[in-house]
C-alpha cells in the first residue's frame, strides 16, 4: 500500500487499540517547560506514579524568564516560583533540564534541535502548541495539556484519535526576500486558521526542498496557526547533515542504522491525501497580518482590507473588530502604518539565521525616533553564535537592545511587553488581541521585514528598501 | 482517584444557566504550580465579598448546603474556555455529583476524568428536583451509579444514562492513566521493540 509519512508513523508508534479507548500511541520525545508542566509533576506525586523514561524527556525554562539582568532574583514571585519548581521536579525525577544558568538554555523548540534531541520518524510531545515545530526533522510532534503531560510521564503513551491527512504544495522557487515565514504566512491566509483543523499538513514542493533547516522549522512552528495537529516534511540530505554530531544524534554503526529508518520514511509514490492545497512560491510576497488573526495577512504591497470586500457575514464582522482593535483603516497601505516597537526572536523566528537576516538589512541603519527595537535571541548558542559573528554589534550599532534569550514578547510573560495602544513589528506567531500586552497591537513578519521597519519606522517593501 | 461508590448526601442548588468554566475557576488562580487546592477559590467572584469574606447571598454559602457532594444546576454547565482547573475545584471543593440538563463538551469529559459524576436529567426531571431543594434545603439525595439511579425523598427520584465504559472506570476508579497502564504488558513489549530498533535513543 502507499502510505504517506504519517500514516508511517502512525502506525510504527500503535501501541494498542482496546474497546471503547482511542489508540494508544507511544511517545519517543518529550520536551518540558516551566509552565504548563507543574501540575503534571503533582498529579504524578498524588498518585505515587513515576515518570517511566525519564531519558525521553528535555526540559528548559523559557515562558517567564526575565531576557535582561539575568543574574539578579527573578522580580515577579510567580515567575519565580515556577522556575524554582521546575528545578526540584526535574531534579527529583532525574530530568535533562537547561536551567536559567546553563549554557544550552533558550526556548523549548529551539534548543531541542540545536542538541539534536529529536530526529525523523519520531513521535514527539509538549505541553506547548508550537511542538510542530520538530515536525520540521520528519517527526510527528504536537502539542498537549497538562494533564496529558502527566499521562505521558506516567506511561510513555496517549491516547490520541488518527488525523486526517493534507498535503500543502509549494511549487517552483521563492523570490529573493521571501522566507519561509512568509510561505507559512501566506498559507494561513489561504487556507484560513480552522483550515488545517482536523489535519496533520505534510509540506512539499520545490520551494520546501530549497529551505534550511532553520526555515522548515518556521514553517512548521506555524502549523498549528493553520488550525493542523502538526507539520511535517520529509528529511532529506539537509535533515541528516543537520542532525550529524549532534549531541543526541546516533554516533557511529548506530547512524547508519537509524538513516536506513529515516530513508523510509517519505510518503510513497501515490499515497493519497485527504486533502491538497498548492500554492505557487512566486505569487509569495513578503507578508504582514494587519488584524487580530494569522489569517488577516497580505502582501506587503497591499492594503488594509475593509469589510465589506470579504463575502462571508463571519470574517466581516472578523475583520471589523480587528480593525477596531488594530486602529486601522481600511485601503490604508500597508507601508503607511507606522510603528512603535520591533521584536525579532521566539521559536518562529528567533535562530541564528534570522538573526543574520536581518543584521543584514539592520547594518548601517539606525532605528527610527521613537521606537524601541528588541532581538531576543531564541537560545544561548544562537546568542553566542551571533556574538561571535558580530551580529550583536551591528544591532547595538543600530540602536537595537541584544538581550538574553527566552520567549519574551512572544506571550509578553516575562514582563518584556507592549503598553495600550502600542503598535508591533514582531517575527512570533500570533496576534491575537493583548498577546504582547493588553491593548498591544501585534504585526507578524519576517525578520527581514521586521528589521527594516524598526529603520523606517514603519513597514516597508523589503524588495525596495536600502 | 477513588472509587464512585453509591452514598447519600445533600444536595445543594445553583438556580443559573449558562455557568462558565471562568466562573468556577477565575484566571486569577491559573497562574498556581498546585493541582490541588482548587476548591478555596471555587466560584471565587461570587462565593467571596472583596474584602474576602463570604458573601452570604451565594447559594453554597448558606448553611443548609454545607458538606453537599451533589450540586444541581441550571443548563449548560460548565461552557467557555476548557481549564482543566474547573473540575479540578469542583472535586476538591468536595462535590462528586453534578445534576443538569446540559454541559459543555469538553468540561463534561474532564469531569470523568477527575472522579466526577456528571448527571444530564431532562428540564422537569431538573425543575421537580429543584422544587424538591427549595421546599427542603438540606435533604440529601441518593445516589446510585451501579444502578444508574437517584433516589430523593421527595420522590423525585430517577434513572440516568451514562456511557458503560465510563460509569465502569468511576466504579473502579481508574483515571486515565490508569486505563492506560492496563495495557502496561504491552507498552513494555514495545518498549523492548523499540530498544532493538533504536537502541541509541536508549543510551542514557
Ligand atoms: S517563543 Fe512563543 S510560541 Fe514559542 S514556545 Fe515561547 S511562547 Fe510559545
Amino acid at each position: 500500500m502507499n502510505l504517506t509519512m504519517y500514516e508511517k508513523i502512525w502506525d510504527s508508534h500503535l501501541v494498542v487499540e482496546a474497546e471503547g479507548q482511542a489508540p494508544l500511541i507511544y511517545v519517543d520525545r518529550h520536551l518540558m517547560h516551566e509552565v504548563t508542566s507543574p501540575q503534571a509533576f503533582e498529579g504524578l506525586r498524588m498518585t505515587n506514579r513515576k515518570v517511566r523514561n525519564p531519558h525521553s524527556i528535555l526540559a528548559t525554562m523559557d515562558h517567564c524568564v526575565p531576557t535582561k539582568d539575568r543574574h539578579l532574583p527573578i522580580a515577579d514571585p510567580i515567575a519565580r516560583k515556577q522556575v524554582e519548581v521546575m528545578a526540584e521536579n526535574c531534579k527529583d525525577n532525574g530530568l535533562n533540564l537547561y536551567d536559567l544558568k546553563n549554557p544550552n538554555n533558550g526556548v523549548i523548540h529551539v534548543v531541542v534541535p540545536e542538541h539534536g534531541f529529536v530526529h525523523p520518524g519520531m513521535v514527539v510531545v509538549c505541553g506547548d502548541s508550537h511542538t510542530a515545530t520538530h515536525g520540521a526533522f520528519g517527526a510527528l510532534a504536537f502539542g498537549i495539556g497538562t494533564s496529558e503531560v502527566e499521562h505521558v510521564m506516567a506511561t510513555q503513551c496517549l491516547p490520541q484519535k488518527k488525523s486526517k491527512t493534507m498535503l500543502v504544495k509549494i511549487n517552483g522557487t521563492l523570490p529573493k526576500f521571501s522566507t519561509a515565514k512568509d510561505i507559512a504566512l501566506a498559507i494561513i491566509g489561504k487556507i484560513g486558521t480552522a483550515g488545517g483543523t482536523g489535519y496533520v499538513i505534510e509540506y512539499a514542493g520545490e520551494a520546501i526542498k530549497d529551505l534550511t533547516m532553520e526555515g522548515r522549522m518556521t514553517l512548521c512552528n506555524m502549523a498549528i496557526e493553520a488550525g493542523a495537529r502538526a507539520g511535517l516534511i520529509a528529511p532529506d540530505e539537509k535533515t541528516y547533515a543537520y542532525l550529524q554530531g549532534k549531541e543526541f544524534a546516533p554516533q557511529g554503526a548506530a547512524w547508519g542504522q537509524a538513516m536506513a529508518y529515516w530513508q523510509s520514511l517519505p510518503s510513497d509514490e501515490g499515497a493519497q491525501f485527504d486533502a491538497v492545497v498548492e500554492l505557487a512560491a512566486a505569487d509569495i510576497a513578503p507578508q504582514v497580518s494587519w488584524g487580530t488573526s494569522p489569517e488577516q495577512v497580505i502582501g506587503v504591497n497591499g492594503v488594509v482590507p475593509s469589510p465589506e470586500s470579504f463575502d462571508n457575514e463571519g470574517k466581516r464582522k472578523a475583520c471589523e473588530s480587528a480593525l477596531a482593535y488594530m486602529g486601522l483603516t481600511p485601503n490604508t497601505k500597508i507601508t503607511d502604518i507606522p510603528i512603535d516597537f520591533v521584536f525579532i526572536g521566539s521559536c518562529t523566528n528567533g535562530r541564528i539565521e534570522d538573526f543574520r537576516v536581518a543584521a543584514e538589512v539592520a547594518k548601517g541603519t539606525k532605528v527610527a525616533a521613537g521606537i524601541t527595537a528588541i532581538a531576543v535571541p531564541g537560545s544561548y548558542q544562537v546568542k553566542h553564535q551571533a556574538e561571535q559573528e558580530g551580529l550583536d554589534k551591528i544591532f547595538i550599532e543600530a540602536g537595537w537592545q541584544w538581550r538574553d534569550p527566552g520567549c519574551s514578547m512572544c506571550l509578553a510573560m516575562n514582563g518584556d511587553e507592549l503598553s495600550k495602544g502600542q503598535r508591533c513589528a514582531s517575527t512570533s506567531n500570533r496576534n491575537f488581541e493583548g498577546r504582547q500586552g493588553k491593548g498591544g497591537r501585534t504585526h507578524l513578519v519576517s525578520p527581514a521585514m521586521a528589521a527594516a521597519a524598526a529603520a523606517a519606522g514603519h513597514f516597508v517593501d523589503i524588495r525596495n528598501f536600502g | 482517584m477513588e472509587p464512585y461508590k453509591k452514598h447519600e448526601s445533600i444536595a445543594a442548588l445553583m438556580n443559573r444557566s449558562n455557568v462558565d468554566t471562568d466562573q468556577i475557576i477565575p484566571k486569577q488562580f491559573l497562574k498556581k504550580v498546585e493541582r490541588s487546592g482548587f476548591g478555596a477559590h471555587l466560584f471565587h467572584d461570587w462565593r467571596f465579598n472583596d474584602d474576602g469574606s463570604d458573601n452570604p447571598e451565594f447559594e453554597l454559602n448558606k448553611p443548609t448546603f454545607k458538606g453537599a457532594k451533589i450540586l444541581v444546576v441550571g443548563d449548560n454547565f460548565g461552557c467557555g474556555s476548557s481549564r482543566e482547573h474547573a473540575p479540578w475545584a469542583i472535586a476538591d471543593y468536595g462535590f462528586n455529583t453534578i445534576i443538569s440538563t446540559s454541559y459543555a463538551d469538553i468540561f463534561y469529559n474532564n469531569c470523568f476524568k477527575n472522579g466526577i459524576l456528571p448527571i444530564k436529567v431532562s428540564s422537569q426531571q431538573l425543575e421537580s428536583l429543584m422544587a424538591e431543594i427549595n421546599a427542603n434545603e438540606g435533604v440529601r439525595f441518593v445516589v446510585d451509579l451501579e444502578n444508574q439511579q437517584v433516589i430523593t425523598p421527595g420522590g423525585n427520584g430517577f434513572t440516568f444514562d451514562i456511557d458503560p465504559f465510563r460509569k465502569g472506570n468511576l466504579l473502579s476508579g481508574l483515571d486515565d492513566i490508569g486505563l492506560t497502564l492496563k495495557h502496561v504488558d504491552k507498552i513494555s513489549a514495545y518498549e523492548e521493540r523499540h530498544k532493538k530498533a533504536f537502541p541509541w535513543l536508549w543510551a542514557q
